[in-house]
Parts: C-alpha cells; sequence; structure tokens
C-alpha cells in the first residue's frame, strides 16, 4: 500500500529517522553481528586472545548431554504453560463473551496479570510455595504430601510452570475475547436454530473460526516462555535444582556470567536467534494466508 | 445470548469470579503479609487478614531499607523504576513517529530498506545478545547510567509499526489541504498528523511502559551501583533462598509497590491498552 499524496526532500526524511536507524543499528545489529561473529571464536581461560574455530562451539554444544537436557527442559516447560494458559484463557474467554451484566468489570479484573512483572509473579508464588513457611507447602504437607522446589525438581519444575501460566492467561485472554466478539452473532444464531446445542457450537462453529488467534497466540506464547520467563526462573528456582529448570536462555546467560564462556554462550544465541526467525516467519506466512478469506 | 439459559449464565459468572480468586489470591496473599510481623510469617502462622504493621512496613520498606544497613531502601528503586519506564515508552514514541512519518509520506532512496531494517528488529528480543550489547553499552561507558538502561531497549520497531499502519489510514486529502495552506512537511506533521495519532500514541504509550517497568535481565546485567538499581531487580535481590534471613513482610511489601504503578496504569487506561495491543500485535 501506498500514499498518494507525498511530500518532497531530500535529506529531510533521512533525518527524520536518522535516531531510530541510529539506535536500531548501534543497539541491535552490531551486537547481533558481534554475536555471530564471536559464536566462531574460542578465548583463552584468561580472555586475553581469542582465536578462530569455525563451529567448533557449536559441535561442542551438540556433542554434550547438557545442551539436548536443556533443550528437552525448554520443549517441556513451553508445551505445559502455552497448553495451560491458553486453555484457561479460552475458557474464561468463552465464559466473558456471553452478555453478561459486568462483562467490563470481569475483563479489567482477569486481565491486570498482565502488568504484573515476571520476576514479581515469581517472587509472589515462590512466597505461596516457599518450602517451611507458604501457605500452600502447609496445606500440601497437611495433605502427606511433601514440598520442596529447592530440592526437588518436579516441584520446582511444577512451580515455575504456576507462574509463568498465572502471568500469561490475561494476555491470551485478552486476544480470544477480542477474536470473539469479532465472530459475527449470526452465524451461531443460525447454528443454534438448526438445533446443535452450545457445546456443538462451540467445536464445530467457534473454535475453527478462532483459529488464527489460536495459532497467533500459539507463536507469541512460545517466545514468550523462551525468553519473558526468565525473569520467573531467576526469582524462584535460579535454574536449579540440577538444572532442572533451565532454559535455553537461562543457560545462554549463566553459561555466559558464570561459566565465563563467551564462545559457547553466542552459539547459544545465535540458535536462539534462528529459532526465534524461524518462529515469526512462520507466523507471518500462516496469517498472510489466513487473512485473504 | 442465542437462547435464554439462566443456569448458563449463573455457571458463567461462577466460573469468572473463580477464575478472579485464584488471579487475585497470589497478590492477597503478598498484600496480607506485608502488613505482619516478620514473626508470625517465619512461624507459619500467618493469618489470611491483614495485620497492624500496615504502615510501619511500608514505611521501612520506601525510606529505611531492609535490616537497616544491607538493602537500599525501594524509594530510590521506584524512582529509577519511573525514570527507565517513561524514558523507554517516550523516546520509543518520539524516534518511531518521526521514522513512520518518513516512512509514509516521503519516497527517497533506501526507503524500503530502511524500513525492514527496522522491522526486523521485532524479531529478536534483547535477550538473544544480551552479551554483546552489554560490550557495547560498556564500551561506551554507560554501565550504571540511565542512558544505558533505556537506549538499547528503545532499539525495537513495535511502535513504528502501529504508526506506520495509523498514517496508513489518514485520507491524502489532509495532505493536500495543507500544501494548498502552504504548510511545509514539519508544519503537517505536527499540526495535523500527531494531534491525530493521539490515542494511538497514548495506546503505545501504556505498553511501553508496562514493557520498560517490568525488564529485569537488562537492569540486572548493566547496574551494578546499589543506587541505580530498578525495583523489579530489588525485589529478587531481597529472597534469600537457602535461609530464614528473608524478611518476607518487607519483600512483600516491595512486591506490592513493584506491581502497583503497571497495574493501575493497565486498569486505568484499559481501553486503550488493549486496543494497542490487539492492534500492534494483529
Amino acid at each position: 500500500m501506498e500514499k498518494r499524496a507525498i511530500f518532497q526532500g531530500r535529506l529531510l526524511p533521512f533525518a527524520l529517522v536518522a535516531p531510530q536507524l541510529a539506535v536500531t543499528l548501534v543497539f541491535f545489529y552490531w551486537p547481533a553481528s558481534q554475536a555471530v561473529w564471536q559464536s566462531f571464536l574460542q578465548e583463552d581461560a584468561f580472555g586475553l586472545s581469542s582465536e578462530f574455530v569455525g563451529f567448533a562451539n557449536y559441535r561442542d554444544l551438540f556433542a554434550k548431554a547438557d545442551y539436548y537436557r536443556t533443550i528437552g527442559t525448554t520443549a517441556f516447560f513451553s508445551a505445559l504453560v502455552t497448553a495451560l494458559s491458553l486453555s484457561i484463557a479460552l475458557f474464561l474467554a468463552v465464559q466473558a463473551d456471553r452478555q453478561l451484566k459486568g462483562g467490563t468489570a470481569y475483563r479489567t479484573l482477569l486481565i491486570w496479570p498482565y502488568a504484573v512483572a515476571p520476576a514479581v509473579a515469581g517472587v509472589l508464588w515462590f512466597f505461596m510455595f516457599q518450602p517451611s513457611l507458604g501457605l500452600v507447602s502447609q496445606g500440601l504437607r497437611g495433605l502427606g504430601f511433601t514440598w520442596n522446589p529447592l530440592l526437588d525438581s518436579t516441584d520446582a519444575m511444577a512451580l515455575v510452570v504456576m507462574a509463568a501460566t498465572w502471568k500469561q492467561v490475561s494476555y491470551n485472554f485478552l486476544f480470544f475475547l477480542a477474536g470473539l466478539q469479532a465472530i459475527p452473532k449470526s452465524v451461531i444464531e443460525a447454528a443454534a436454530i438448526d438445533g446443535a446445542r452450545p457445546v456443538r457450537r462451540f467445536w464445530t462453529i467457534v473454535f475453527p473460526l478462532l483459529s488464527p488467534t489460536t495459532f497467533y497466540l500459539f507463536v507469541v506464547n512460545v517466545v514468550y516462555v523462551f525468553f519473558d520467563t526468565f525473569g520467573i526462573i531467576d526469582a524462584t528456582t535460579a535454574g536449579g535444582p540440577a538444572k532442572a529448570t533451565e532454559t535455553l536462555v537461562y543457560k545462554v546467560y549463566s553459561d555466559g556470567r558464570v561459566g565465563g564462556d563467551l564462545g559457547g554462550s553466542a552459539a547459544q544465541s545465535v540458535i536462539l536467534m534462528v529459532i526465534v526467525i524461524a518462529l515469526t516467519a512462520v507466523q507471518f506466512r500462516f496469517i498472510e494466508r489466513k487473512v485473504q478469506y | 445470548m442465542v437462547e435464554h439459559r439462566p443456569f448458563g449464565t449463573a455457571l458463567a459468572h461462577l466460573t469468572l469470579l473463580i477464575g478472579i480468586a485464584i488471579l487475585a489470591f497470589p497478590v492477597y496473599l503478598a498484600f496480607v503479609a506485608s502488613t505482619w510481623d516478620a514473626a508470625t510469617i517465619a512461624n507459619g502462622k500467618m493469618p489470611l487478614t491483614p495485620g497492624p504493621l500496615f504502615l510501619e512496613n511500608y514505611w521501612r520498606t520506601l525510606f529505611v531499607g531492609t535490616s537497616g544497613t544491607t538493602r537500599q531502601p525501594v524509594g530510590g528503586m521506584l524512582f529509577n523504576s519511573f525514570v527507565m519506564a517513561m524514558t523507554i515508552a517516550i523516546g520509543k514514541i518520539v524516534i518511531s513517529l518521526t521514522s513512520a512519518f518518513a516512512v509514509v509520506y516521503f519516497r527517497f532512496p533506501f526507503r524500503m530498506t530502511i524500513f525492514w531494517l527496522i522491522f526486523v528488529t521485532l524479531m529478536l528480543p534483547v535477550e538473544v545478545r544480551i552479551y554483546p550489547t552489554y560490550k557495547i553499552v560498556a564500551d561506551l561507558n554507560m554501565l550504571d547510567t540511565y542512558a544505558g538502561l533505556t537506549i538499547p531497549l528503545i532499539a525495537s520497531a513495535t511502535a513504528t509499526l502501529l504508526f506506520r499502519q495509523f498514517f496508513m489510514t489518514v485520507p491524502d486529502e489532509l495532505v493536500e489541504a495543507s500544501k494548498i495552506d502552504g504548510a511545509g512537511p514539519m508544519k503537517f506533521f505536527r499540526d495535523t498528523l500527531v494531534p491525530l495519532s493521539v490515542t494511538s500514541v497514548a495506546a503505545m504509550f501504556v505498553i511501553q511502559f508496562i514493557y520498560g517497568w517490568n525488564q529485569y535481565l537488562w537492569p540486572l546485567l548493566i547496574t551494578t551501583r546499589d543506587d541505580m538499581q530498578t525495583i523489579v531487580i530489588g525485589i529478587k535481590k531481597m529472597i534469600v533462598t537457602q535461609d530464614a534471613l528473608t524478611e518476607w513482610q518487607l519483600a512483600m511489601a516491595t512486591a506490592v509497590l513493584a506491581m502497583l504503578p503497571p497495574v493501575l496504569v493497565v486498569i486505568v487506561m484499559q481501553k486503550l491498552f488493549v486496543r494497542g495491543l490487539v492492534e500492534t500485535e494483529k
């Protein structure tokens, strides 16, 4: 799409884009290219010199069981958080989409967790599940379950999944509600007249019409779990116990900072970049195709 | 409603109320904890209703600091978070308005190249290039400065994309009328385009303010001095995982203070926020 009415000017447009272009080049393209370049280098133990090693960092990465475990953890974590937050949000959105009294109030009361910082969400959930004084841990102990996210890897994973889901439900809810409200009521009424019951109407009409929203949210949620959950993980389990909650982004951080392995960390960054670009590309292609009808 | 079902409606109200209660529960618990003394929480017998120490705990959290000397008071961190969120929001809006204006209303060499260069930044969050970005900020002597805290995060295209889409819907007649009146491009931008964009700008402000306020990894890396810390970082540092030294009542007061500004912004500006979010991201 192009504008018909435009202004003349040679230098002015460049001056107008200059600030954004400068910031983007200095703080986006330069570091991104540095990351790619660094992933082909290996620094010596003192960080004094570095040597070009080709794909050695990548080979090292894929030679270690460590990395596969982190991939597995990330995949499991993403799948669980995405599935839970999407289904809970869809369920709530369907309820809120009925023309209820106080609809706006419900929406307000359901969307605010979007504004809570992931790290704060992590701290809130950690407080409830803190092994000795947490309210929920005590309840669990009362029921005969031992619970300790600081020692038990399953408990730790459960904790980060809950906090991450809690934080994401509101975002998904908002989009599902917008999607549901865009579906023409006449279509649903027609099905109702034909005698289709609400559950059947939902699965045969509403859900398919929501599929672009669902697909969009699916991609956004995966990206959310990959990156934004860093704060949740760092504030609750710090990747532990025994790296049970270490995701790919967390590993980039801890290998670079604690391990001092900048080459390996950079190689991991590059792999992550490829994953996000692929996800985004898939999303655009899919949405473009969907938009046509 | 398609058909009248009083039972279904009641059930919908009930499920929504349960959903709201579950979402609110962790925050309620944090608030209750922030009004009791350390011992009551530490022995695990915290009541489910607010205690007597509301004013004292919040006063200590904001102005005194925890454990007397070991932790900074949160007041300064709140200020840093506020500066960070405002700078990121305003910075992004300003550079995005001008660059979107240039891309939509001018024809110049490399226009599409520049647009794509900006557009690609949408895909990669700062986390994937965290160390190289850190190094560049360090080389530029911007560690522990507000500039270092904010400028690298301004480099993303969400706002540019939204404004570009909005400008596309502005009728061409306005430009022509403006030209007939003898107005130059900057006058059109200032007197016509920006006033028309007020709602989009406000929506973007809400989203970017929250984005800036909630940053974690970036400030964690580039701030080393206590007085440059943001509140989202500060709260994590109050929680000592291994032992009973955590002053939970103050940590929870900090958590409540850390989420109050962004949550208020979302609730007060709800309409704009929802519009901005759904429009930019789809």
